[in-house]
């Protein structure tokens, strides 16, 4: 979706706020948070995409307003209760209705994370494109989840690497099957991302599925 | 309501994970042991200093360093940090005339396995949003004023794949032990918004 998160080349935000011995954590909630997103993510129900495609749909206002963490506590809130893990009725009273399950033991969490961590997927399915090849990144504008920012759609990159076949992160974040496809590093002139503006040396990096690009 | 007194706004929140853990914990679905486990994994485990070690190995050992730019996973498995399995790693080689940088535009994804959890400034909005279009004016935000005669490279993590950058080894290091090179090797320069440290004067 062209949602508020896709912020690549927007101006206004002012300077980057640069912190000195910076805590991993600025309060012991956002730790427990972190942890919490971590445990009931291992149960399974949802997949990093969903992750990432249900914070895309806080509304922009919000977005913009809350702090990192606070996205997150939103996020999660909104995902137990999509993912039928929690009702808006114990999160609002905070008493569990029905009989509890068994946890998950603490090294069950770790290993279920370390298995999901890779999107690398051992499909033999056919390249589209091969290094060097020049590419045109789609001009879509998907409702739901997708990885295309809206700063290169429409531009022409170059083939730079290809790292194989990954999960398609449109499909998969709505729970569509995971459309097994080639991820490219494409390389971008800043000038054909930002205009004649921009070094003449410089370049953009971007990682594209077969499904964003075509041929040109 | 559009303002917030910041300490009423953060107890508000303080309180929903408070009220969330609680119920997760009652419905079976987290036990607070494992989240414990997890909060000390950061705090205490997981850190920059991995990545230090993997940048000082690459600045002494020039067949470890090839195996590193052609597989990352499969080099920084083979130093044994087990926090990187089945992490897609690629590590990017800054010269003299090409100077890499890492952000995630569309949210904050980040090699956590080799640095940590990501700096505040790397999930802001600012950095977020501006990187990919001015890097030469958010690198000086950093104290890093590059030449015209630099290649900047922006490379916006939007797949699972993960970047570190590996910074030029600092002039005048010939004589340090590799865990003092490490010691040079900070955290913003494996994201590539600075240049590795440099020895103090004096030092030897």
């Amino acid at each position: 979706m062209d949602g508020i998160h896709d912020m690549g080349g927007m101006d206004g935000f002012g300077p980057i706020p640069i912190e000195q011995n910076e805590p991993v954590f600025h309060a012991d909630w956002e730790g427990r948070l972190y942890a919490i997103n971590s445990v009931t993510g291992a149960w399974g129900r949802w997949n990093i995409d969903a992750g990432r495609a249900c914070m895309e749909r806080l509304a922009p206002a919000v977005y913009l307003q809350s702090p990192y963490y606070h996205r997150w506590l939103y996020r999660m809130e909104n995902l137990l209760v999509e993912r039928d893990m929690v009702t808006r009725a114990e999160l609002d009273t905070g008493k569990a209705a029905g009989a509890p399950v068994e946890p998950l033991a603490t090294e069950e969490v770790f290993e279920r994370l370390r298995a999901s961590r890779s999107a690398r997927v051992d499909d033999s399915v056919a390249p589209k494109f091969k290094v060097g090849d020049t590419v045109l990144v789609r001009n879509i504008h998907p409702k739901g989840h997708t990885r295309t920012p809206r700063y290169a759609r429409g531009r022409r990159g170059v083939i730079d690497r290809d790292h194989g076949v990954f999960i398609f992160p449109d499909t998969h974040a709505e729970f569509k099957g995971e459309a097994p496809q080639h991820l490219y590093s494409v390389r971008f002139t800043a000038r054909e991302l930002w205009g004649p503006d921009a070094a003449e040396s410089d370049t953009v990096y971007l990682d594209m599925w077969d499904d964003y690009l075509e041929a040109c | 309501m559009t303002t917030h007194d910041d300490h009423s706004h953060l107890s508000d929140v303080e309180l929903r994970v408070r009220s969330l853990e609680s119920l997760l914990t009652e419905k079976g679905l987290v036990d607070p042991a494992t989240l414990d486990a997890i909060v000390d994994r950061y705090e205490n485990k997981v850190g920059p200093r991995n990545g230090s070690r993997v940048v000082a190995r690459a600045w002494v050992d020039p067949d470890f360093k090839k195996r590193l730019l052609e597989d990352a996973s499969a080099a920084i498995d083979s130093l044994g940090y087990t926090s990187t399995q089945g992490v897609d790693m690629r590590v990017l080689e800054n010269t003299a005339r090409i100077h890499n940088v890492t952000v995630c535009t569309l949210c904050s994804c980040y090699p956590w396995a080799v640095l940590g959890l990501p700096p505040a400034w790397y999930k802001s909005f600012p950095y977020r949003s501006r990187v990919v279009k001015d890097p030469r004016g958010v690198l000086r935000e950093f104290g890093l004023d590059l030449g015209s005669d630099i290649e900047v490279r922006v490379w916006d993590s939007t797949a699972e794949l993960r970047y570190i950058v590996l910074p030029e080894r600092p002039e005048g290091t010939q004589g340090l032990s590799e865990s003092e090179l490490a010691d040079l090797v900070t955290r913003n320069s494996m994201i590539g918004t600075e240049k590795a440290a440099s020895p103090q004067n004096g030092d030897s």
